[in-house]
């Protein structure tokens, strides 16, 4: 019983505070090469990278809260998946920001062709979409009012996560062992989710 | 020997006219007198003009830390960290194929006798990149004189050296090693078209492609092979590496074009490294007016 009445507070204390911690770690970074402007030779490739993977890394982190969560027998740790997620969907807008400025100019004219001719481009930017919805759908009001369908909704994430490993695949030249490392973890996070049962499938949301 | 040389478009006519100024800075009481010689022969100003910003050299330790230079590996710092290992001295070249004078050279003996030149060009990398390299190196034009090619030359090919002990890269397959580009034998013969062996009035770092390497001024940066170790003339078309690996991305020809399409980067325009923006990418990377005519009746959407 003491376990389960510290577990919360550990939750609350110190693994939140070192989510966020980690979580803005990134941005910190970035801005920080910026101001120094010590971002290496093109800045906005670094910009674009650190972005586009630090939403991957999170977003892959976030679909391990529930597998671990299952494997340690703590529910409580399912306080960590929202604001994981929602970090996720925070880099994944910089990245396209990143490159609907620098690269385009804002020129949607630019991009509707740059994504109709570059197919992992309108890969990533479906990742992107679905990660809006679910972000918009993430408050516990809409939590309530969707019910049983935004457990469905919400599972997209993992169509998500899929393209954007994708998005990662198709845009490397030639040596691929770094989106390779990325697509394996998600099939080991997918697989873990038919080994690891729910343990009490009508309780956990 | 007699080396002829032929007649030659001055270097100052083929630096642009921003670079030219740039490089001469330092020349302050001289700078309105160089501008008032230069002005006239700007080949490239003209073609630049209200067009595109201003070329400036980029700064020498990016030129040297960010290199496509796979046989040291594939992220853009790994040929400045890992090109310690190459032993460019000594370094022989070996000339082969369809040539009066095949042999095996060494490269002082190569280059013996041929006039270095200097020329700062634009480098635009097939992925959507490009620098401004202040280069010397000998006109490849004039070698190739000097080895005199057979009637049946139409093509040269370039290899770059294949040492796994020397260049870790190639420990792992990730192009069919060793790293061979090619040119049509026109293509070589033109001025423009450069063996460096120098950046900024220094020799060629390892990273860099050191002691020789290939430069073409108005093709992707893929084109210019480096550490050249074998020149072969051919009487076909070579095979080249990347055109090997994914002919549907590089073609044989390589040369830069904004209207022919890659399937991962758009080729309509570029960032020039340190800069935030894309600039409009320029048909034979600004180099047209020179080399235009090497293609006159060229499908250049087929040939790419």
């Amino acid at each position: 019983m003491r376990r389960a009445g510290s577990l919360p507070a550990l939750v609350r204390w110190v693994l939140k505070p070192a989510l966020w911690v980690a979580c803005l770690a990134p941005a910190a970074w970035l801005i920080h090469g910026l101001v120094r402007q010590d971002l290496g030779a093109d800045p906005v490739k670094t910009l674009t990278h650190t972005t586009g993977l630090s939403a991957l890394v999170i977003l892959l982190v976030t679909l391990a809260v529930t597998p671990v969560r299952r494997l340690l027998g703590q529910p409580v740790l399912i306080r960590l998946r929202r604001p994981l997620g929602l970090f996720a969907f925070f880099y994944a807008t910089l990245h396209l920001a990143i490159y609907a400025v620098f690269d385009h100019r804002l020129s949607v004219a630019d991009i509707s062709a740059d994504i109709v001719e570059h197919p992992w481009v309108l890969v990533g930017f479906l990742a992107f979409l679905i990660l809006a919805v679910l972000a918009v759908t993430s408050p516990n009001a809409m939590v309530r009012r969707l019910g049983r369908r935004w457990q469905r909704l919400h599972r997209l994430v993992y169509l998500a996560a899929a393209l954007a490993v994708l998005h990662f695949f198709w845009l490397v030249k030639r040596d691929v062992s770094e989106p390779l490392v990325y697509a394996t973890i998600l099939a080991v996070l997918l697989a873990s989710r038919l080994v690891l049962r729910p343990r009490r499938p009508s309780s956990a949301p | 020997m007699l080396i002829r040389r032929a007649p030659d478009i001055p270097d100052s006519d083929i630096t642009d006219e921003g670079l030219y100024h740039t490089r001469r800075e330092w020349l302050k009481t001289a700078g309105v007198t160089m501008a008032a010689l230069a002005a006239p022969g700007m080949v490239q100003a003209r073609t630049l003009q209200g067009r595109q910003p201003e070329d400036k050299p980029t700064p020498y330790d990016v030129v040297t830390t960010y290199n496509n230079f796979y046989e040291f590996g594939t992220d853009k710092e790994d040929p400045s960290r890992n090109a310690g290992s190459l032993r460019t001295k000594p370094w022989v070249v070996k000339v082969a194929g369809e040539v009066k004078r095949p042999a095996t050279y060494d490269l002082d003996d190569l280059l013996k006798g041929l006039p270095v030149v200097e020329r700062t060009y634009r480098m635009r990398c097939v992925e959507a990149w490009s620098m401004v390299i202040p280069w010397q190196g000998i006109r490849l034009g004039d070698l190739i004189r000097k080895l005199e090619p057979g009637s049946k030359a139409k093509f040269v090919e370039f290899a770059t050296l294949y040492d796994p002990k020397q260049m870790p890269g190639q420990r792992s397959r990730t192009l069919d090693w060793p790293y061979v580009e090619a040119l049509r034998l026109d293509e070589a013969s033109h001025p423009l078209t450069l063996l460096a062996t120098g950046i900024y009035g220094k020799p060629l770092l390892n990273q860099n492609g050191a002691p020789l390497r290939l430069t073409v001024p108005w093709k992707y940066g893929f084109k210019g092979g480096k550490s050249i170790v074998e020149i072969r003339f051919s009487e076909s078309q070579p095979a080249t590496t990347w055109n090997v690996a994914a002919p549907q991305e590089y073609g044989f020809y390589a040369n830069v074009n904004p209207d022919v399409s890659h399937p991962r980067w758009s080729q309509k325009s570029e960032r020039r490294l340190g800069e935030f923006f894309r600039r409009p990418t320029l048909l034979f990377n600004g180099y047209a007016d020179q080399v235009a005519s090497l293609y006159s009746g060229l499908d250049l959407r087929v040939n790419y």
